[in-house]
């Protein structure tokens, strides 16, 4: 029961999860934009080669839609922490902090790339201090996070204990990608590059833990399902997430001459993901008779929009974790094809259904006035998700030819160009999907007081 | 409590592993002289503040748009001389750096030892 004391509480630190939902929606539609401008650059050489390279777009892509994924799942953290533990956030002004640290940071990284300052490494390629402020910037959620909570873990349902790992990996994974600075590792390519696989693998480890907890929030309030976050089977299923985040990343090695073990150990462990699948296939009529049933709620369309991805997802991950097959498939955009599919797909659909979650406890009847557009939104981008993925699945095959054939890097361009096309224009269709979303989701969290009474019935 | 166990064995067993995979399967195969050596660290740190990995892979980290480099050094169709005419003048998407003869060396030592190490990748079986 949630008492009135409590309730104002929520009102004060609301407002900053708003401002960070705001932030993170921001994040991605200006990561989207270079992403379709990279996409471009696929298409025409020389599209921006002089004012705004693909050496400069590619990391800034990178760098804000994943920026979008981290912050959108701490918005969410911020704005059920206070609910959960019915009490108010331990450092109010600390996510206020938080936040000026943040755009502060990321204002600084973008200013870098637009510059050319780069660090260099894959994923991380802004100049090595920026990442010693990221780390800092966390500091006041992390306080939040744990003096809010007071967590008694025997007992915790599971998402807590995903957020916490989230964020107990995210430290671990970020220190761990910037040993290279230490000569012992950087001036070995093979303990270099094998340890910075390692940092990265489990570090999407890390904000899957973020992003499937909130998931599992947001799916127990809509569903109002209050056992599944606390059974022995979710909790199994967890940790055998967590021991492929620990130990699959040698997949992406294969290629590396380190030794076999390390191989031998993550394929194994990979492997261990087929009962993941398994399961989902069992569960799948339910989750359809769910989806049915709960259509008209819009958390509860995305959640069961991630669930069909998750499983195409999936499948082409450990497809492409066999050996075998991944001497080929690494190096291509198959590889592309599993990291954007599953970071939107996945990541982005469990994180808009927190968004209108959010939306729909703050403005509930704002939210239905917008219902048709984000309906929309939607199934265009779903469809044109669909087809940038086989798409990109087509340039990997086209690679794999190529180099079985023998024939020269431009030959291969040339002959991808179709595909590109397909690639470029779908993704051009996906960020008018989600703007539709963003645009509609902003209306709502900014827009005047309709549906505020509903935030005042207790157990909304 | 069963599951702070499981949960504090698997961090440990985690732990440990990192600290082998510091130390132990990915030595040093290449033996290099300090001169060499030194030449490499430069050409590796020109490869990291131009941002060659957006484009390049080497090992499979890396963007697309760009041909893989980790065997460019040893590749009959490329080699040395191939690879000093895009340094030099970039291409029809790869930038032009300006890069001067010292540097373009540099870059190319990095990538020579690069291919030395990449003994798997040349035979998978
Ligand atoms: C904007 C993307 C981009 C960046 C940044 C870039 N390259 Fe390239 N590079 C290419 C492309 C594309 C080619 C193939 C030729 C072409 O189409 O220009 C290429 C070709 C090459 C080649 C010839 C080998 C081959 O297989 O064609 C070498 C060597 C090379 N690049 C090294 C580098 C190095 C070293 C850097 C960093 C200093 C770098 N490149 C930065 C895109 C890039
Ligand atoms: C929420 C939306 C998106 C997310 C989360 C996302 C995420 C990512 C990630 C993680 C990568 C790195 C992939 C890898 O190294 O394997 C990437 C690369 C890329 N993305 Fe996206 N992406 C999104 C939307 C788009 C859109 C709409 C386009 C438009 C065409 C696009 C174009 C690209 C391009 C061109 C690359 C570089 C691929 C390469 O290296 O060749 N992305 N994206």
């Amino acid at each position: 029961m949630i008492t009135q004391a409590g309730l104002q509480n929520h009102t004060a630190t609301d407002k900053a999860a708003r401002s960070f939902l705001i932030l993170a929606m921001s994040y991605l539609l200006f990561g989207l934009l270079l992403g379709v401008i990279s996409g471009f650059q696929y298409l025409l050489p020389p599209f921006l080669k002089d004012q705004l390279s693909f050496q400069q777009t590619r990391p800034l892509h990178v760098y804000l839609v994943i920026t979008w994924i981290f912050t959108a799942a701490q918005a969410g953290i911020y704005y059920y922490l206070p609910r959960i533990s019915n009490r108010p956030l331990y450092w109010p002004a600390g996510a206020w902090l938080h936040f000026i640290m943040q755009l502060g940071v990321s204002v600084f990284i973008i200013t870098c790339f637009f510059l050319g300052y780069f660090g260099g490494r894959e994923y991380l390629e802004f100049p090595p201090l920026l990442g010693v402020f990221i780390l800092l910037s966390w500091l006041p959620f992390v306080i939040n996070f744990f003096f809010t909570l007071k967590s008694n873990y025997k007992t915790a349902p599971l998402y807590i204990w995903m957020w916490s790992t989230g964020i107990l990996f995210f430290y671990i994974t970020v220190a761990e990608s910037y040993l290279w600075l230490f000569e012992h590792f950087r001036e070995n390519i093979v303990r270099d590059i094998t340890v910075q696989w390692k940092a990265l693998g489990s570090m999407v480890g890390s904000w899957n833990m973020l992003v499937y907890g909130t998931g599992m929030y947001v799916m127990e309030k809509t569903s109002g399902d209050d056992k599944t976050a606390r059974s022995p089977l979710a909790f199994f299923f967890y940790f055998l997430g967590l021991t492929n985040l620990m130990f699959n990343w040698g997949h992406h090695t294969y290629i590396v001459p380190a030794a076999p073990w390390v191989k031998t150990v993550a394929y194994v462990i990979s492997m261990t993901e087929l009962l993941i699948l398994a399961h989902l296939i069992i569960q799948w009529k339910k989750t359809m008779q769910g989806a049915k049933k709960n259509y008209h709620l819009i958390s509860y369309r995305l959640l069961s929009y991630a669930d069909i991805w998750i499983i195409l997802n999936l499948t082409l991950a450990i497809a492409i974790s066999v050996p075998a097959w991944n001497y080929y498939t690494h190096g291509t955009h198959i590889t592309v094809a599993h990291a954007m599919g599953a970071t939107i797909g996945i990541n982005t659909w469990l994180l808009m259904a927190s968004v209108f979650y959010i939306c729909k406890n703050e403005k509930a009847g704002l939210l239905e006035k917008r219902k048709p557009l984000i309906g929309k939104g939607i199934i265009i981008t779903n469809i044109s998700l669909l087809i940038f993925w086989i798409a990109l699945l087509g340039m990997g095959l086209v690679k794999i030819s190529s180099k079985l054939n023998n024939e020269v890097f431009a030959l291969m361009m040339q002959k991808s160009k179709p595909w590109f096309q397909a690639f470029t224009y779908s993704g051009a269709v996906v960020l008018i999907g989600l703007f539709m979303l963003v645009y509609a989701a902003v209306k709502i969290l900014s827009g005047s007081k309709t549906g505020d009474a509903d935030k005042n019935q207790p157990g909304f | 409590m069963v599951k702070v166990v499981i949960f504090a064995g698997l961090f440990i067993l985690y732990s440990l592993y990192s600290i082998l995979i510091y130390t132990k399967g990915t030595e040093n195969a290449v033996a290099l002289s300090v001169p060499e050596q030194s030449k490499i660290s430069k050409g590796k740190e020109l490869f990291q503040k131009n941002n060659c990995i957006a484009c390049h892979q080497l090992y499979g980290l890396g963007g697309y748009l760009g041909p893989e480099l980790t065997t460019v050094y040893s590749d009959k169709n490329r080699g040395e001389l191939y690879m000093k005419a895009f340094l030099k003048a970039g291409g029809q998407r790869m930038p032009n750096f300006h890069f001067k003869d010292d540097e373009v060396d540099a870059i190319i030592s990095y990538l020579k030892y690069v291919d030395a190490t990449a003994v798997t990748y040349k035979n998978p079986e």
